[in-house]
């Protein structure tokens, strides 16, 4: 479980992030939505340490994430798995060594073993075929694979996406949130998912967090988030004729 | 005040370059790819530049020398304590921040736009040791040897422009030159100094690389900045170097 509480972020005496605090529950997918801008990235970036909060705490199991120096933060990194925007891929080295960096940094297995453990990853994300390519020779939806199978690796006890269907087609959209849904369930993790994607809300989301302009507008689940009478959130949620369409038939 | 901002952020960068490394086996890994990529990719332009920088002062020099009284031989001697006092290690070293450097700072810049020196963190991988480290231990140890190729070189290309394609001196006395009152103390400051240069190009276009921020038009920036800054330096040092060393 992860607990945000009261932070606060400002660059350059702007307050990106006023007073949020959410708590993120082991098991279940938790999606922070909000319109670009909105302070949803900070956020995610904030919780998982690239961004030092201004005030506030962020604990990890009850371990206060926040005061910790970089070497105190380093075993709770190691339990950490993220898949960025982009994928981050090393560009200069092939899919089988992406996911092997992690394991060669902070396992002890032998080579083997480690070896096994990428063919397995590579395997559970669909994609056992590309161990040998370079991440330029792969599409969007191979990165996003190879950089879910990178991040789980480790095992870790918490998983953070950044807009991880961005830029994909609606299918592969899909594929990926069921994924990450399933890996969710199958190694019970505290997953974190930045998305601005209502597909994914109500594929998903277990627990939905609506950010407007650096505050926690709504909290509740995907269910809820169709019914709910807060104005800010209906200007999302219906944005689209899609979603003002389906408003209307129910 | 920006100055003084630019030097605090690279002296803590620097700290945590020096930190203890994770795992040494991955960093000697790292630093056999970086002594591929920084210092034996680098032999052709050294060779090339030396060749030809040997047979210019050659040529300039004999040309220059119209004294009767002054023996042709001292053209060699030139060429020799000229190739090992500023042009195998200086020029030299001012073509590799031109390649080098802005190799390395767009190669990190590019990792930084893209999410990759976020990826390493996230991970629990202290990424300025990891990727700047091996950079840096890579350039100062086989910048000498450059060096040394280039001094080496540079005294053939001499050879070949000052007796072989023109009739400047004869092979023989410029041999004589060659000879000729040699100061072993000489190469130990080129090394010295050539040390000091692979330690500011590699550090000072890491750091530019490494607080790159936004997108391909900045990672140029800092790629411009990386060659411009470690050229300054290693002239302002040079300078320094050679007072402290020389005089």
């Amino acid at each position: 479980m992860i607990e945000v509480k009261n932070i606060n972020k400002s660059f350059n005496d702007i307050s990106v992030l006023n007073d949020v605090s959410i708590c993120f529950e082991e098991g279940k997918t938790n999606l922070i939505i909000g319109q670009s801008g909105s302070g949803k990235t900070v956020l995610l970036k904030c919780i998982v340490g690239l961004h030092e909060i201004d005030s506030g705490q962020i604990l990890y199991d009850q371990n206060d994430f926040s005061r910790m120096n970089f070497k105190e933060r380093k075993n709770i990194r190691k339990q950490i798995g993220m898949v960025f925007q982009g994928g981050a891929l090393f560009d200069s080295a092939s899919v089988e060594e992406n996911i092997l960096f992690p394991l060669n940094m902070f396992s002890d297995q032998s080579f083997e073993e480690k070896l096994e453990r990428v063919h397995f990853c590579l395997k559970r994300v669909n994609i056992e075929n590309a161990s040998n390519k370079f991440p330029s020779e792969l599409s969007g939806g191979m990165k996003k694979r190879v950089a879910i199978a990178r991040a789980i690796a480790l095992n870790p006890k918490y998983l953070f996406c950044d807009e991880p269907n961005s830029g994909l087609d609606p299918k592969t959209s899909i594929l990926i949130d069921n994924l990450i849904k399933e890996l969710t369930i199958e190694y019970n993790m505290t997953t974190i998912i930045n998305t601005h994607d209502m597909n994914s809300v109500s594929e998903i989301g277990d627990r939905v967090i609506f950010i407007y302009q650096g505050n926690k507008y709504w909290e509740g689940s995907s269910q809820q988030i169709f019914k709910s009478d807060n104005e800010q959130l209906n200007d999302f949620v219906f944005a689209s004729k899609l979603y003002k369409k389906i408003r209307e038939i129910y | 005040m920006k100055f003084l901002f630019h030097l605090g952020q690279y002296a803590l960068l620097m700290q945590k370059v020096f930190s203890k490394p994770e795992k040494k086996r991955l960093y000697f890994r790292q630093l056999l790819v970086e002594l591929e990529s920084l210092g034996l990719n680098s032999l052709g332009i050294v060779v090339v530049i030396s060749v030809f920088m040997g047979a210019v002062i050659t040529i300039q020099t004999g040309l220059n020398l119209e004294n009767p009284f002054i023996p042709l031989y001292l053209i060699g001697y030139g060429t020799r304590d000229s190739m090992i006092l500023e042009f195998s290690s200086t020029i030299v070293s001012l073509i590799l921040a031109g390649k080098i450097g802005s190799n390395i700072a767009s190669e990190i810049g590019t990792m930084r736009v893209t999410e990759q020196i976020d990826a390493l963190e996230i991970m629990g991988v202290n990424s300025a040791s990891y990727l700047i480290f091996p950079k840096i231990l890579a350039a100062v140890i086989s910048f000498p040897f450059l060096v040394i190729i280039s001094i080496f070189i540079g005294i053939i290309g001499g050879w070949l422009g000052g007796c072989v394609l023109t009739d400047v001196l004869s092979t023989d006395a410029y041999i004589v030159g060659l000879r000729y009152y040699f100061v072993p103390y000489y190469i130990t400051y080129s090394l010295i100094k050539t040390t000091l240069f692979a330690f500011i190009i590699t550090s000072v276009s890491s750091y530019y690389g490494y607080y790159t921020e936004g997108g391909a038009l900045e990672v140029g920036r800092s790629s411009t900045k990386a060659v411009v800054y470690s050229s300054v330096l290693i002239l302002l040092f040079n300078l320094i170097l050679t007072q402290l060393l020389l005089a």
